[in-house]
């Protein structure tokens, strides 16, 4: 009896110290002001995996920021594809994450990759949003309507409605290489893609 | 009696932990007339950075270590849109400051990256050729300790000869260039 009373206690001081000091630090930049709505911890991952390296990649055609429509098979025998959901506009983790792969062009180009950014957010949305993260040289592509339709076909539609935050490393076959599907309260480090990338080489 | 001495021992520990985490984590950013959090920083490899800080040595220095009268902190990202803008102002404050033979004895600049890794923090440092030396805080242990500041976030400290220190300056953002905020610095420091 004693001993339930201890582990439960034992217990009760676990939980209570995640809930009171997990902490969240986005990092995040003061270009977004205080725009940027607090989600909170989230459930890390929350979607079933459809896909796995060394499937084809499904194709689509989705509306992107510019106005044009962006399909993955335009890109097939020409580049490598990286695929880059976040969840969401106008939140945490996702505001600082694109931004990073905008100074990185050089690092695509060098390995013969074109990057797509998705997320389920509809255009006028995605227009506010990559404003604040001045001009970005990779399309950002609307997965809005119907939506999360992409996501739910590469299998990272979470439960709400917005994807997870995930990577998707396509070559030019097709055929996918790589797939981080991330937690989705933290931003993936640069490297791990990089190393990534330059797999597809060898 | 064995199983109090657990509880005791339990308690404790969680007693400690609560105390460690208040110590390293705090609730605001450091202000003016504060001291810094701790802050351990890996003494750099690259023998010129390591001049430029007047370190020795090898492993962890604490920022009141650096050789200066005045250290500016920029705490930044390599993610964030407003730190790439201002990389090259914050360059140019560098080079002003060295390129004055009073001031480059007295004033030291160093970046810290809020959650990048050492790559990132290297990619940020090829892509604006920062001249001074950045760190990584790849897991926000420095940004948790400074209240998680948004980025860029600018504090200056004044390094007393006694080893003291003290924050005379900090500010979110509003980087208002190489000239106007040396001004800054050299006014609140006392420098000036």
């Amino acid at each position: 009896m004693q001993k339930n009373r201890l582990n439960r206690l034992i217990l009760s001081i676990g939980v209570l110290s995640i809930f009171t000091f997990s902490s969240m630090a986005y990092g995040l930049s003061d270009a977004f002001k205080e725009n940027i709505y607090k989600v909170g911890t989230l459930k890390p991952i929350d979607s079933v995996p459809k896909l796995k390296v060394g499937d084809r990649a499904p194709n689509f055609t989705l509306p992107s920021v510019s106005g044009e429509n962006i399909s993955l098979s335009q890109y097939r025998g020409k580049k490598n594809v990286v695929i880059s959901f976040v969840p969401a506009a106008w939140t945490p983790v996702c505001s600082d994450q694109w931004p990073g792969y905008n100074i990185v062009k050089d690092i695509f180009d060098q390995n013969d990759a074109v990057l797509l950014g998705i997320t389920v957010d509809n255009i006028p949305t995605l227009f506010a949003w990559t404003n604040q993260m001045g001009k970005l040289w990779f399309p950002v592509l609307s997965d809005f309507w119907p939506h999360g339709k992409v996501a739910k076909k590469y299998g990272v539609l979470r439960s709400n409605g917005v994807s997870e935050r995930a990577l998707f490393v396509i070559d030019k076959k097709g055929v996918i290489r790589y797939i981080d599907v991330h937690d989705i309260n933290q931003r993936p480090h640069l490297e791990d893609l990089v190393n990534e990338l330059e797999k597809l080489k060898k | 009696m064995r199983k109090i001495v657990v509880l005791l021992a339990v308690m404790t520990l969680f007693f400690f932990w609560v105390l460690g985490y208040l110590a390293l984590a705090a609730n605001k950013p450091p202000e003016k007339g504060e001291m810094l959090p701790v802050i351990n920083l890996p003494i750099p490899k690259n023998p010129g950075e390591k001049n430029y800080l007047g370190l020795s040595g090898d492993g962890l220095f604490k920022i009141p270590q650096i050789k200066a009268k005045v250290v500016i902190i920029e705490i930044f990202s390599m993610y964030c849109p407003f730190c790439q803008k201002d990389a090259p102002g914050v360059n140019e404050l560098y080079y002003t400051i060295e390129n004055n033979p009073d001031f480059k004895t007295k004033i030291k600049l160093i970046g810290i990256g809020a959650g990048n890794s050492s790559y990132e923090v290297e990619v940020f440092k090829k892509t604006y050729k920062v001249p001074f030396p950045l760190f990584p805080d790849k897991d926000f242990v420095i940004h948790k300790a400074c209240g998680e500041v948004r980025t860029p976030y600018f504090i200056v400290v004044n390094i007393n000869e006694d080893g003291t220190h003290q924050i005379v300056h900090s500010q979110l953002g509003g980087y208002p260039g190489a000239e106007p905020f040396l001004e800054l610095v050299l006014k609140s420091s006392g420098l000036k």
